[in-house]
């Protein structure tokens, strides 16, 4: 006798059904390229408000420089040693200059005349999208401001739009910047550099948060002090700065503008 | 007709040099492109889709990723066969064909096109 009777054989039957699909989509997913497979759905990729918190009272100039050095070798910014033409993505500018509306003439020694760390505000509500003819630069679905480079006809519509001064344009090929205050430039072979004639800016490095990794900017300042740079989805309450933002004091630049910036400074 | 033999010669001239391009390349093909494949392809055996369709279209999958990546933020491409690329040109495609000046612009410049991917795009260093 076969010994098998017939609900017995359906269980068998579905549960190798079962095994047999597992397996291939399981083989599908992973033996192709494990790697990138592995890094397609990651939990830091899913955000909805990318935002950042900045701790001024950990912060100091050899973390900020270490950050600004990670961000533009990371992402082939030059260096053309003609402040009428820098181009910056993340740069430092004084208590006074970050916070015009904050400052007075009796503002504290610890603050009058430091430095602090700016970057791209990846407002909520972003003045140079709104004037971009081209769409070439909007606000993504996760919070990101985003540059298209490739639409960019360089209007510097949205430089004159932005309150805060972080794009940056490209007089010339960034690619004939003086060799020898760029040295090795393009400084990273798997980045593109950008061309004459567009507008640059702070990303939240949308390259990297796509695989998982953090901001540079992040990584640099942390792994000297960590908590420097807080970096999260500000849509979750239980992400870190919106930790952060409950438990200090903090402030942002000209909030009153209605901008919404998404960078916050604990002072 | 005034000054007749001067115009004929003339015109005999100006048709001589009008025509000499085409006399002086009569029977000879121009060289047809032949795009190398560098090892690393070779071994490969497949491009992220079949050679013919890269062939024909790798212009408009091109685009595709780069409005994709850009624009939707989605930078993983899955293939037909199921694999899993990461879409760029800098750091995917040009990691097997790392001989763009054998590879690229063999046909490119036999067609007289100039994509403008390298003004900001690096291209991979060749041993020439």
């Amino acid at each position: 006798m076969m010994g098998m009777d017939r609900r017995k054989f359906l269980k068998i039957a579905g549960l190798s059904a079962m095994m047999g699909l597992g397996g291939k989509a399981a083989f599908e997913l992973l033996a192709p390229g494990e790697l990138e497979a592995s890094l397609k759905e990651l939990p830091l990729t899913e955000g909805k408000k990318w935002g950042m918190v900045v701790d001024m009272t950990k912060m100091n100039e050899a973390i900020m420089d270490r950050c600004i050095e990670a961000c533009h070798t990371l992402h082939n910014v030059p260096n053309l040693g003609n402040p009428k033409e820098e181009i910056k993505w993340i740069w430092k500018e004084t208590y006074e200059h970050t916070f015009p509306g904050q400052h007075h003439e009796y503002v504290s020694e610890e603050y009058h005349g430091r430095n602090f760390l700016l970057l791209c505000n990846h407002c909520t509500n972003p003045p140079c999208c709104r004037v971009c003819p081209t769409k070439a630069t909007w606000k993504r679905d996760d919070g990101v401001v985003m540059m298209d480079q490739h639409r960019c006809i360089g209007c510097r519509f949205c430089m004159a739009a932005c309150p805060y001064g972080v794009r940056s344009f490209n007089w010339g090929d960034p690619r004939k910047a003086p060799a020898a205050l760029n040295p090795g430039f393009p400084t990273n072979m798997d980045y593109p550099t950008r061309s004459k004639g567009v507008v640059e800016k702070c990303n939240f490095c949308a390259e990297r948060i796509a695989k998982g990794q953090l901001p540079a900017c992040v990584e640099a300042a942390n792994s000297v002090k960590p908590h420097t740079l807080v970096f999260g989805d500000l849509d979750d309450p239980t992400s870190e700065p919106r930790k952060s933002l409950r438990e200090h004091y903090t402030i942002r630049r000209k909030p009153e503008l209605g901008s919404g910036p998404n960078v916050y400074y604990i002072i | 007709m005034y000054d007749g033999g001067k115009i004929i010669v003339g015109l005999i001239i100006g048709l001589g040099l009008l025509l000499f391009p085409f006399y002086y390349n009569a029977g000879k093909a121009a060289k047809a492109p032949d795009p190398q494949l560098t090892p690393k392809a070779k071994e490969a055996k497949v491009c992220v889709e079949e050679t013919e369709y890269m062939r024909r279209s790798h212009m408009s999958l091109l685009d595709t990723w780069r409005h994709e990546v850009v624009r939707d933020g989605k930078r993983y491409y899955t293939a037909s066969n199921g694999k899993v690329y990461y879409k760029s040109l800098q750091v995917t495609c040009m990691d097997c064909h790392s001989n763009k000046s054998k590879f690229c612009d063999q046909c490119h410049n036999y067609l007289d096109v100039d994509p403008y991917c390298w003004d900001c795009h690096i291209e991979p260093k060749e041993n020439k």
